[in-house]
C-alpha cells in the first residue's frame, strides 16, 4: 500500500499495464491527471479533436491488438469522443477512454463543462463507470484493462471527477478484481465441434466467410489450414478483410452490397456456410432470405448473442474462433474419407477469371481502381491500409489486395467518416517503422483534417490518397442511380486546395494527374518523414460496382458493363 | 413460432448506482418492451433482483436474455416458469366512498380478494390488493363503478417454488443443439 494521488495512481496504473502512448487533449477537469503525465515517461499524443484522439486510440488498438488510450476533459471534451467509441464498439475495438468529471459536489447541478458521459455512452461502451474515490483507482483500472481485451473486444470508459484526481488514499496495486458477471466463455462445446466437422466433410460446396473476428482472435492460421485441407473457399466481411492473403487461390475477397462479384454469386451457389466471427450485418448480408439460401449455417461466435440475432443458424458454437477452428481441423484430419471438391474449386477458378477486372481503362481520366492497383504495387506486404468511409473505402476494400491482418483499417459497422486519416496515425504509433497509408475521399478527409496538426507536431508521418471526385461520391452515386441524378447538397465543388492545405500544416502536398505520376508521388511519400497528401482528381461520375441495391439478395447485383 | 407469450425474468445485478438505468436503456436501444419491472435488495446486500415482464415470442427473449448477459453488472438471468413459480403483484387502489352503501359494498369486494383497507376518509377508501396481475385486475374492474381516483401498482416480482434458487454463479445461455 502506497499513499498517492488519485492522479498518481492513474498514472502508475497505466505504466503497470504497459501503456506507452495516450492520445487527448487537455482541459479543466483534466488538469491533475495532466500535471502528473507531464513527467511520467508516458508518450502523449496532442489531437487537435477528441473525436480524433478516439479514432486514434483506435487504429493503435486494431493494428497492435493492445488497447489504445484515449484521453478528454469533461463536457464537450467528453462528448466529442462519443462518435469515436460509437465506432470502435461497432468494430469490437480494445479502445479505453478516460474523462474528467466535474468535482463530485457538483455533479447533478449542471456544473460548468459537466456531461453526463456516463448515461451518454451506456449504449455504445462494453463498460463504463464513474470512480467515485481516489482508492478505486488500481481495481478500476485493471477491470477496463480486462474487460476491454477479453472476449469480444470493446470500448470502455472511465469517468474520473477532478477532485478524485486530487484526492491522495491509500493505493493497493496488487488486489485482484472480481467480477462475478463477466466470464467470457471461450473453450468451443465439444458436440458442437463433432457437429460441425461432419457437415464440412458432407458438404459439395463449403464456404467460409471470415468476419472480424478472426482478425481480432488472431485465427488467420487455423482459418487457412482448414480452407486448405477442406478446399473451401475463403469469403470476407469487410471486417474481415486480409483474414486470409487475398492472392491465396481460395480467397475470394469482400462479400456484400459491394462485394466482388465472384464472392456473391458463389455464396447463392454454396450448401454449406462456415462463418467465423460475423454477426450477419445488412451491408454484407444484404437481404437476408436471399443470403446463401441453400446453405446450412454454422456459425462459431465469441459472443453469444450474435448467435440467433439477425440469422437463423443450424450449428452455433459459442467460443473463440482461434480454439473452435483448430479444434474443427483437428476432428476433420482424423477422419480418413476426404470429399472430393475439384468441381467446386474449378468453378471458383472459373468465376474469378471470368469476373476479374478487366483493365480496359481508355486512359481519359483516372480510375481509382488503377490507382490502388498501384500503391499495393508500390507498398511492402505488411503495409497498413486505412480507409474513410464511402467510395473510397469500397475501392480500397474491392481492389487494395490485403495480405497480412491487422492492415486494412475501416470503420465497417458505424462508417464514420473522419476516421481513416486519425486512425492512420494512431496506427502509425504502434507501428512507427510500417508505412501507413489512408485511402481517402475528399468529403471523408475534410471532416478531420485538421490533426495534420497533430502529424507535423507529433511527427507521425503518414500518407493521405485523396481520390478527389469532388463529391460526397457514395451519396452521389445512390442520387445518380436512385434519385434521377438530382445531386442534392452532395457536391463539393474543389473546395478546398488539399495542396496548399497541407502545406498549410507543414505537411507537403501534391497533386497528380496520371497513374505514372501518382506512382512517382508515392514512392517519394513513402521516403519522406513528414506527412504526404496526394490529391488525385477523378471523374465525379464514377460508381463503385458491383452493387447490391438495397433490399435486393446477394444475386441480383449490378456489375460493371465495361 | 412467432407467438407472443409473457415471460417473467428474474435478474440478479450488481447493486449499484446506474445499474437500473443500464438494464432499462439496453431494453430500449434494442427495441424490447419491458410490461413491468421490479427491483429491490436481496438477501446478498451487494446484490439486487430485478423482476422484468417481457411480452414477445420465443425468438425476442433469447435475445433479451443473452444482451442481459452481456451486461457487466448483471451477475445471472433466469426464465422463471409460470407453472411453478409464485408471481405476486400488489395495487392499492384509491376508491370513491360516497356513503355507507358504497363503503360497504367496496369492503365486502375487499374481504372476498382477501385484500385490506389501509386508509380510510370520509368519502375515499384506500384499498391494498396482493396477488397474480389477473387478480388485480378483476379487482380494479370490479371497483371502478364507485369510480377509481389514482392506482399505483408495483409490477410483478416473483420467485421459483421449491429449493431452486437463482444464484450468482454466472453461467451463459445454453447453445441451442
Amino acid at each position: 500500500m502506497v499513499e498517492l494521488s488519485g492522479a498518481q495512481a492513474l498514472v502508475e496504473s497505466l505504466k503497470r499495464e504497459k501503456v506507452k502512448e495516450i492520445f487527448g487533449i487537455p482541459g479543466g477537469s483534466v488538469l491533475p491527471l495532466y500535471d502528473v503525465l507531464y513527467n511520467s515517461g508516458i508518450r502523449h499524443i496532442l489531437a487537435h479533436h477528441e473525436q480524433c484522439a478516439a479514432h486514434m486510440a483506435d487504429g493503435f488498438a486494431r493494428v497492435s491488438g493492445f488497447p489504445g488510450i484515449c484521453m478528454a476533459t469533461s463536457g464537450p471534451g467528453a462528448t466529442n469522443i462519443v462518435t469515436g467509441i460509437a465506432t470502435a464498439y461497432m468494430d469490437s475495438s480494445p479502445i479505453i477512454a478516460f474523462t474528467g468529471q466535474v468535482v463530485r459536489a457538483m455533479i447533478g447541478k449542471d456544473a460548468f463543462q459537466e456531461a453526463d458521459i456516463i448515461g451518454i455512452t451506456t449504449p455504445i461502451t462494453k463498460y463504463n463507470v464513474q470512480i467515485k474515490n481516489a482508492s478505486e483507482i488500481p481495481m478500476t483500472v485493471k477491470t477496463a484493462f480486462h474487460i476491454a481485451l477479453t472476449g469480444r473486444p470493446g470500448p470502455v470508459l472511465v469517468d474520473i471527477p477532478k477532485d478524485v484526481q486530487t484526492e491522495s488514499a491509500e493505493m493497493d496495486f496488487s488486489a485482484p478484481f472480481e467480477l462475478r458477471g463477466y466470464k467470457p466463455k471461450t473453450d468451443p462445446h465439444p458436440i458442437q465441434i463433432r457437429k460441425a466437422a461432419e457437415l464440412l466433410l458432407q458438404a459439395e460446396r463449403p464456404i467460409m466467410l471470415a468476419g472480424g473476428g478472426i482478425i481480432i482472435s488472431n485465427s488467420s492460421h487455423e482459418a487457412l489450414n482448414l480452407a486448405e485441407f477442406l478446399l473451401m473457399p475463403v469469403a470476407t466481411s469487410l471486417m474481415g478483410k486480409g483474414s486470409i492473403p487475398e492472392t491465396h487461390p481460395l480467397s475470394l475477397g469482400m462479400v456484400g452490397m459491394h462485394g466482388k462479384a465472384e464472392a456473391n454469386k458463389l455464396m447463392t451457389e454454396s450448401d454449406l456456410l462456415l462463418a467465423v466471427g460475423f454477426r450477419f450485418s445488412d451491408r454484407t448480408t444484404c437481404r437476408l432470405d436471399q443470403f446463401c439460401p441453400d446453405a446450412k449455417i454454422i456459425h462459431i461466435d465469441i459472443d453469444s448473442a450474435e448467435i440467433g440475432k439477425n440469422a437463423k443458424v443450424d450449428l452455433p458454437i459459442v467460443a473463440d474462433a482461434k480454439k473452435a477452428l483448430a479444434q474443427i481441423y483437428e476432428q476433420i484430419v482424423q477422419k480418413t474419407i476426404k470429399k472430393e471438391r475439384s468441381n467446386w474449386f474449378e468453378r471458383i477458378q472459373l468465376l474469378k477469371t471470368q469476373f476479374q477486372n478487366k483493365n480496359n481503362n481508355n486512359g481519359a481520366r483516372i480510375k481509382p481502381r488503377d490507382i490502388v492497383v498501384e500503391l499495393r504495387r508500390s507498398l511492402p506486404n505488411k503495409a497498413i491500409v486505412t480507409t474513410e468511409v464511402g467510395q473510397n473505402q469500397m475501392w480500397a476494400a474491392l481492389h487494395f489486395q490485403t495480405l497480412e491482418p491487422r492492415t486494412f483499417i475501416t470503420s465497417g459497422g458505424l462508417g464514420t467518416m473522419g476516421f481513416g486519416f486519425p486512425a492512420a496515425l494512431g496506427a502509425k504509433v504502434a507501428k512507427p517503422d510500417v508505412p501507413v497509408i489512408d485511402i481517402a475521399g475528399d468529403g471523408s478527409f475534410i471532416m478531420t483534417e485538421q490533426d495534420l496538426a497533430t502529424s507535423t507536431l507529433e511527427r507521425i508521418p503518414i500518407i493521405v490518397i485523396i481520390l478527389n471526385n469532388s463529391m460526397l461520391g457514395m451519396v452521389a452515386q445512390w442520387q445518380r442511380l436512385f434519385y434521377g441524378k438530382r445531386y442534392s447538397a452532395s457536391e463539393l465543388k474543389n473546395v478546398p486546395n488539399f495542396v496548399k492545405l497541407a502545406e498549410a500544416y507543414g505537411a507537403q502536398g501534391v497533386r497528380v494527374e496520371s497513374c505514372k505520376d501518382f506512382s512517382n508521388a508515392i514512392r517519394k511519400a513513402l521516403r519522406s518523414d513528414i506527412t504526404t497528401v496526394i490529391d488525385i482528381p477523378i471523374s465525379p461520375e464514377e460508381d463503385v460496382l458491383p452493387m447490391v441495391p438495397a433490399g435486393m439478395g446477394l444475386g441480383d447485383m449490378m456489375v460493371d458493363s465495361e | 413460432m412467432s407467438t407472443k407469450q409473457i415471460y417473467i425474468i428474474g435478474v440478479l445485478v450488481e447493486h449499484k448506482p446506474g445499474v437500473l438505468y443500464e438494464v432499462a436503456n439496453m431494453f430500449r436501444r434494442r427495441a424490447f418492451n419491458i410490461e413491468s419491472l421490479s427491483v429491490g435488495v436481496t438477501e446478498q446486500k451487494d446484490l439486487a433482483r430485478i423482476t422484468i415482464t417481457v411480452s414477445g415470442d420465443q425468438r425476442t427473449i433469447e435475445q433479451v436474455i443473452k444482451q442481459l448477459n452481456k451486461l457487466i453488472n448483471v451477475v445471472k438471468v433466469s426464465i422463471l416458469n409460470p407453472k411453478n413459480t409464485v408471481v405476486r403483484e400488489m395495487a392499492l387502489i384509491k376508491v370513491h366512498a360516497i356513503d355507507a352503501k358504497a363503503r360497504s359494498d367496496i369492503i365486502q369486494y375487499v374481504n372476498v380478494f382477501r385484500g385490506h383497507i389501509v386508509d380510510v376518509s370520509s368519502n375515499s377508501l384506500i384499498v391494498e390488493v396482493t396477488g397474480d396481475s389477473d387478480k388485480i385486475d378483476a379487482f380494479i374492474e370490479l371497483v371502478t363503478s364507485f369510480g377509481i381516483m389514482e392506482v399505483a401498482r408495483t409490477g410483478i416480482t416473483a420467485l421459483s417454488r421449491g429449493v431452486k434458487v437463482i444464484k450468482n454463479n454466472h453461467e451463459s445461455v445454453k447453445e441451442a443443439t
